[in-house]
C-alpha cells in the first residue's frame, strides 16, 4: 500500500499521519503495532505500543469500572483515580458499558490507553464519534498525562487536535501497484 | 491470564453470555431419546452412554464460536495481542474458560440425566470420570477450531466440519470405557488413551491456536 515512508518520532512528541481514506494510515499503524509484517523495512522501539482503533474492545455486560480494571490488569497496572476525571467518566463508573452513549464508548475506549501504561501510542481516528469538548479533554489529556510523561504518540486523523506536533501526509508514499515487478510479469 | 479467565466466566454468566446454552441443548437431547427409542428399558440403559457422549459432544460444539468471535467484532482480540500476554496463554485461557462454562456443567449433570435414559449403577461413576477427563480436549481442540475460522462471516458451519472429525477420538475413547465399566470389564485402557489425547491437546493446541489467531489477525 505505502512505500518508502521513513521517521523517527522522539519521546516526549506526537506525529500526525494525514491523508484521504484508503491511503493507508490504518496499516501504516497495524504495521507499527507489529499485528501484520512489513513486507520490507523494520520499526525501532515500538515493542512497548498500544495500539487502538474505533473498535476498543469495550465489553457491552461489564461496567465501565470492570472494563478498566480489565484492560489494566492484563498489563499488569492498576486503574488511577485520576483516569475517570481525566475522561469525563466520574459519573458513569457503575454503569453498564453497553448503555452508554457512543461519545461515552469512545471516551472509555481512550481511559483504556491511561490504564495500561504504555509509552508509545498508534491511535487509529481516536477522536470518532467524540464532541468538541471531548477532543478537547482527549488533547489535554494526551498532551499532559502522556507526552509530559515521556510517551510518544502516532495519530491518524483528520480532524485538528490542537497538538503542537509535526504532520504527515501519507499520499506521495502511495505505493504503484506492482511496482516491485508483479509475480506475473514473465506472463505478459 | 487470570485477569482474561475471570472476565471470560464474568461475561458468560451475565445476561446474554451464552451460559446454560450448551447445558439446555444437552437436556433438551437426553430428554428426548425416550420418547423416540420407546420406553424399552434395556434398550435405554444400553444407548445411555453413548447418547450422553454424543449429546455432550454436540453442546459442546454449540458454543465454540463464540470463543473469539465476540472478541474479534468489538476489536478486544488485536489489544490483546498487542498486550503482554502471550497469544498461547490467550488460547489456553480461552479454552479454560469454555471447559468451565461447558465441560464441567456438562459432566456434573450427566449422571444426573442418567437416570432418565435408565442407566444402570458402576455407569454412573464411569460416566462422570470420562467425561471429566474428556471434555478439556474437547475444549482445547474447539478453541483451535474457533481461532482458524475467527475473521470468517458465519464460519460457524466451517468450524464444526473442521472440528468433528478431531472429536471422533474422544468420543470413541469415552462412549467404549463407559461401556466396558457398565458391563463389568476394564475400563482403564480405554480412560487413560483418552487422558492422553486430552494431556496432548492441552499440550500442543496452544501453540497452534496461537498460530492461526497470527495469521488471522493480520
Amino acid at each position: 500500500m505505502l512505500e518508502g515512508v521513513s521517521f523517527d518520532v522522539a519521546a516526549g512528541s506526537a506525529l500526525i499521519l494525514r491523508g484521504p481514506n484508503g491511503v493507508g494510515k490504518t496499516t501504516l499503524l497495524r504495521t507499527l503495532a507489529e499485528l501484520q509484517p512489513a513486507l520490507a523495512g523494520t520499526v525501532e522501539g515500538a515493542e512497548d505500543a498500544a495500539y487502538a482503533s474505533h473498535a476498543d474492545g469495550i465489553k457491552a455486560q461489564l461496567t465501565v469500572t470492570e472494563n478498566l480494571a480489565f484492560w489494566a490488569e492484563v498489563h499488569g497496572a492498576a486503574v488511577p483515580d485520576a483516569v475517570f476525571a481525566s475522561f469525563d467518566l466520574d459519573s458513569l463508573r457503575d454503569r453498564m458499558a453497553g448503555t452508554l452513549s457512543a461519545g461515552q464508548k469512545r471516551r472509555l475506549g481512550l481511559a483504556r490507553l491511561g490504564v495500561i501504561g504504555r509509552k508509545v501510542l498508534l491511535l487509529d481516528e481516536p477522536t470518532v464519534s467524540l464532541d468538541a469538548f471531548s477532543v478537547k479533554l482527549f488533547a489535554d489529556w494526551l498532551e499532559a498525562e502522556h507526552l509530559g510523561q515521556g510517551g510518544l504518540a502516532v495519530i491518524a486523523t483528520h480532524i485538528d487536535l490542537g497538538l503542537d506536533a509535526p504532520e504527515m501526509d501519507l499520499t506521495p508514499y502511495r505505493a504503484a501497484p506492482d511496482a516491485g515487478g508483479g509475480s506475473d510479469e514473465a506472463f505478459l | 491470564m487470570k485477569a482474561l479467565l475471570i472476565r471470560d466466566l464474568r461475561l458468560a454468566v451475565r445476561a446474554g453470555g451464552g451460559f446454560g446454552l450448551g447445558l439446555a441443548f444437552f437436556l433438551i437431547v437426553v430428554v428426548l431419546v425416550p420418547f423416540g427409542v420407546g420406553p424399552e428399558r434395556e434398550v435405554l440403559s444400553r444407548i445411555a452412554p453413548g447418547i450422553l457422549w454424543v449429546a455432550a459432544l454436540l453442546a459442546a460444539l454449540l458454543s465454540l464460536d463464540r470463543i473469539f468471535a465476540l472478541d474479534f467484532e468489538d476489536g478486544a482480540l488485536p489489544l490483546l495481542a498487542t498486550s503482554p500476554l502471550p497469544l498461547e496463554g490467550i488460547a489456553l485461557a480461552k479454552a479454560l474458560a469454555h471447559w468451565i462454562t461447558t465441560g464441567l456443567p456438562l459432566a456434573v449433570v450427566a449422571p444426573v440425566l442418567g437416570i432418565l435414559l435408565n442407566m444402570e449403577g458402576p455407569t454412573y461413576g464411569w460416566m462422570l470420570v470420562t467425561l471429566l477427563v474428556g471434555t478439556p480436549a474437547l475444549s482445547m481442540i474447539g478453541t483451535f477450531g474457533a481461532a482458524l475460522t475467527v475473521g470468517l462471516r458465519r464460519g460457524g458451519l466451517l468450524l464444526s466440519l473442521l472440528v468433528l472429525p478431531l472429536y471422533v477420538p474422544t468420543l470413541i475413547f469415552g462412549a467404549e470405557a463407559v461401556r466396558r465399566g457398565a458391563e463389568g470389564l476394564d475400563g482403564v485402557t480405554p480412560l487413560l488413551l483418552q487422558g492422553g489425547i486430552t494431556a496432548g491437546c492441552v499440550a500442543l493446541l496452544p501453540f497452534a491456536t496461537a498460530a492461526a489467531l497470527r495469521v488471522n489477525l493480520r
